[in-house]
């Protein structure tokens, strides 16, 4: 291993998920199809209410160059176009579907290229119409990061199969189930830019998904690297560093070192909307923490209630103290499950008022232990203390933009401070001075 | 499902290590330290030990109370372990009060009138050892010879074997006797010194569990006591008349318990690790100095006094380079 990406943790994995195959729920009642669920403007609606939708029918467009179009998971009735539950707490437009159970489909052959003939462009295009964004987390359109400027030529695609939350286990099943999806996006993806290698990052703790991905007949240029598990590796830019040794610019974007990462579940989105013209209506996520009845792998509908992923797998087996969007180093602490399953939902956590350690947040002893996780060497305490006391001109010059938000700071802190509460509130701050 | 869910900010999940972690093992990696003091001072030792640390628990409370906190860090260890360190810091025959004087220097001078744990320039214990020994310099400097398992709380006070030097130096012109000691009695605490720093080995056995747990790096006792050896070393070579030998020196005067914990301390000390190497190498040369050049025969408490007061302009310049900016090569290219 030549290359080992700065800092970082060692939390617990608490993968059991990792054993269940991935399985799909009863439909839900209605589904709720938020217009904002990507990085970039939010989708323009293209149906009405009371109007008859067909699975996989374009029923939003992209509001923009950076964002995302929306498409009808199965057939049914559009019931409302109203605010609704958004993971992020707020109540965000979403066009709701009430499915009729046919479940019929619109014809997909038109919008397929099964020969791959159509080349980049129009591959880039389907990607686009095909609704698809990162499905790592960020939820950032894919067919903008398909799409680097002349003057940054790309040489190498990461596919990301890191999945180094703890818990989360949705990327390992589908490299397991789907390698060939996954290896299929993998080429398309280094055709579009014109990448001549790809590499497959998965942590030493998948040794079976790096075993089913690293065939004998991968294609010229494609590699599988197994990496030591050590979070946060499938940072984007953290995973370049481990894989390549190379350096992302403050401030810049893989791009800038000739990279383009895409996560497993990405790719194998790239490879059905090209190959198959199936538009991103439906996504793998994991059902985890100590509180699920049927933890485990669930393809789901893009819409699908949270509350329903629960009862249907079973429910919990006792009151939740804290719900998280994601994995538990990350993931965002959800008011209750109103919300919908979005594009970049990787996973759903619930835990009980016992299963995570009471906090008493106290005053920074300097003892050292953020200021080596860091991915991005950083100092955190002092960033964490100039929040609290307000110095927030000095923040620019301890470098607070190059912060990642990982958390690793937080987890080591012996004095259980916020540090990733302290470091958004200084983003904000200084965004705030700015617009002044 | 009704659910009352806590909308608290990432990470979820914490690793269990607590500022308790920390101040409990600095106290487990005390005690071997601490019995050696015991068995060469006895009852004596015990009785500074106890005192110092009840002292600072009260005085810890007490200031809280009047600053209106509430009173959980008397839990956090912190406050008992500043005592212990006091303890170990002082000569076993110290009057009861004068140990009480100490402990209200070390908590209220020391560490609360800047707001606590975490926010002290200085350690608070070698500020108390430094206001003793500047107040009480007789009492501070009447070191009692070590009888083992002695419980008689008479003494016979005599010299540590750094200020046997001194004398000598000063008297003779030469290290004399002591300097070429049998380095096993100081190894296993059979000499003169305040009541903690005797037994280096027992103190190094202690600095070896912290390393080890992770409660510290060896970053600053290996700088510190490296510096110390190498910069005696070099002075013993050009003449070892005047000069004692580097192996003298690790083993004397307080320099294990200054390296592995007191200039260790996480607060008081640089927080990257170039910084702390810096650190450890100031601690070391400002102690040869004193301990060749200086008035007092030990110099340690002051060195690393010296070198917290230098910490936030070490940290200021020892920032690591972040994540995508060019390296100094770089830069300059």
């Amino acid at each position: 291993m030549a290359n080992r990406f700065r800092g970082g943790v060692h939390p617990d994995d608490s993968k059991s998920t990792s054993t269940h195959v991935i399985s799909r729920l009863e439909p839900a009642e209605n589904l709720i199809l938020s217009l904002s669920q990507h990085i970039g403007a939010p989708s323009r609606p293209e149906v009405s209410v009371g109007d008859r939708v067909l699975k996989y029918e374009l029923i939003a467009s992209p509001g923009g160059f950076v964002s995302m179009a929306l498409h009808a998971p199965t057939s049914g009735t559009v019931r409302a176009i109203e605010p609704s539950p958004h993971p992020s707490g707020r109540f965000i437009t979403a066009i709701i579907i009430e499915p009729d159970g046919l479940d019929e489909a619109i014809d997909l052959t038109d919008r397929a290229d099964p020969e791959l003939t159509g080349g980049p462009e129009a591959w880039k295009a389907i990607i686009r119409d095909s609704g698809i964004v990162g499905m790592g987390g960020a939820a950032f359109p894919t067919h903008v990061k398909l799409s680097p400027p002349e003057d940054k030529p790309i040489d190498l695609i990461v596919a990301n199969g890191v999945e180094c939350e703890p818990y989360l286990t949705a990327d390992h099943r589908l490299m397991l189930e789907s390698p060939d999806e996954i290896l299929g996006g993998l080429l398309l993806a280094m055709e579009i830019v014109g990448a001549k290698k790809a590499v497959v990052g998965i942590e030493a703790n998948k040794p079976d998904a790096a075993e089913v991905m690293s065939r004998s007949d991968l294609p010229e240029g494609v590699s599988v690297q197994v990496l030591p598990v050590m979070y946060p590796q499938g940072a984007e830019k953290q995973l370049i560093q481990a894989l390549t040794g190379r350096e992302v610019p403050t401030g810049g974007l893989p791009m800038d070192v000739g990279v383009v990462v895409q996560n497993v579940g990405t790719l194998a989105a790239i490879n059905q909307a090209v190959r198959a013209g199936r538009p991103m209506i439906e996504r793998v996520m994991t059902l985890g923490g100590p509180l699920p009845r049927g933890p485990g792998n669930y393809l789901v509908w893009i819409g699908t209630p949270l509350s329903h992923v629960v009862e249907q797998s079973g429910g919990l087996t006792g009151p939740a103290a804290r719900l998280i969007n994601g994995g538990p180093m990350m993931g965002q602490a959800l008011a209750g499950l109103d919300s919908p399953v979005t594009k970049g939902t990787s996973g759903l956590l619930a835990f009980g008022p016992g299963d995570l350690r009471p906090l008493k947040q106290r005053a920074c002893i300097r003892c050292g232990s953020c200021v080596k996780v860091c991915p991005a060497s950083l100092l955190p305490h002092t960033l964490g203390n100039m929040v609290e006391f307000q110095l927030f001109d000095q923040l620019r010059e301890f470098n607070i933009n190059d912060c990642i938000e990982c958390g690793s700071c937080a987890y080591v802190c012996p004095a259980d401070r916020n540090m990733v509460q302290f470091i958004r509130q200084g983003k904000g701050e200084l965004l705030a001075m700015a617009g002044k | 499902m009704t659910m009352s869910t806590v909308l608290a900010p990432s990470p979820h999940v914490r690793s269990s290590v607590t500022i308790e972690t920390a101040m409990y093992g600095v106290l487990i990696a005390l005690l071997p330290g601490a019995l050696v003091g015991a068995y060469y001072f006895g009852l004596n030792a015990l009785k500074v030990m106890a005192v110092s640390i009840i002292a600072c628990l009260i005085f810890e409370g007490l200031v809280l109370k009047i600053r209106g906190r509430d009173m959980s860090p008397l839990k956090d260890g912190s406050a008992v372990l500043t005592g212990l360190l006091l303890a170990m810091n002082l000569p076993s025959n110290i009057p009861w009060w004068m140990v009480v004087i100490g402990s209200l220097v070390a908590i209220g001078i020391g560490k609360q009138v800047y707001g606590g744990l975490g926010y002290n320039p200085f350690n608070p214990a070698l500020v108390a050892r430094v206001f003793l020994l500047i107040s009480f310099p007789v009492a501070m400097t009447s070191w009692p010879v070590p009888k083992p398992l002695s419980f008689s709380l008479d003494t016979v006070t005599g010299a540590t074997p750094l200020g046997e030097m001194k004398t000598s130096l000063l008297m003779a012109g030469n290290v004399g006797a002591a300097a070429n000691m049998n380095l096993v009695d100081p190894l296993i605490g059979n000499m003169g010194g305040s009541l903690g720093e005797v037994g280096a080995l027992a103190l190094a056995l202690g600095g070896i569990y912290l390393l080890a747990r992770k409660i510290i790096t060896w970053h600053i006792p290996v700088s510190f006591l490296f510096t110390v050896f190498g910069m005696t070393g070099v002075y013993w070579l050009i003449n070892p008349e005047r000069y004692a030998p580097p192996t003298f020196h690790i083993v004397t005067g307080g320099l294990m318990l200054g390296a592995f914990f007191m200039a260790t301390d996480y607060v008081t000390s640089p927080i990257t690790t170039k910084g702390m190497i810096i650190f450890g190498i100031g601690c070391g040369a400002i102690t040869v100095f004193i301990r060749l050049f200086g008035g007092y025969p030990e110099g340690v408490s002051f060195a690393i006094l010296l070198m917290n007061a230098a910490t936030p302009i070490i940290d200021r310049y020892t920032r690591p380079r972040v994540f995508g900016y060019p390296t100094r090569k770089e830069a300059r290219t």
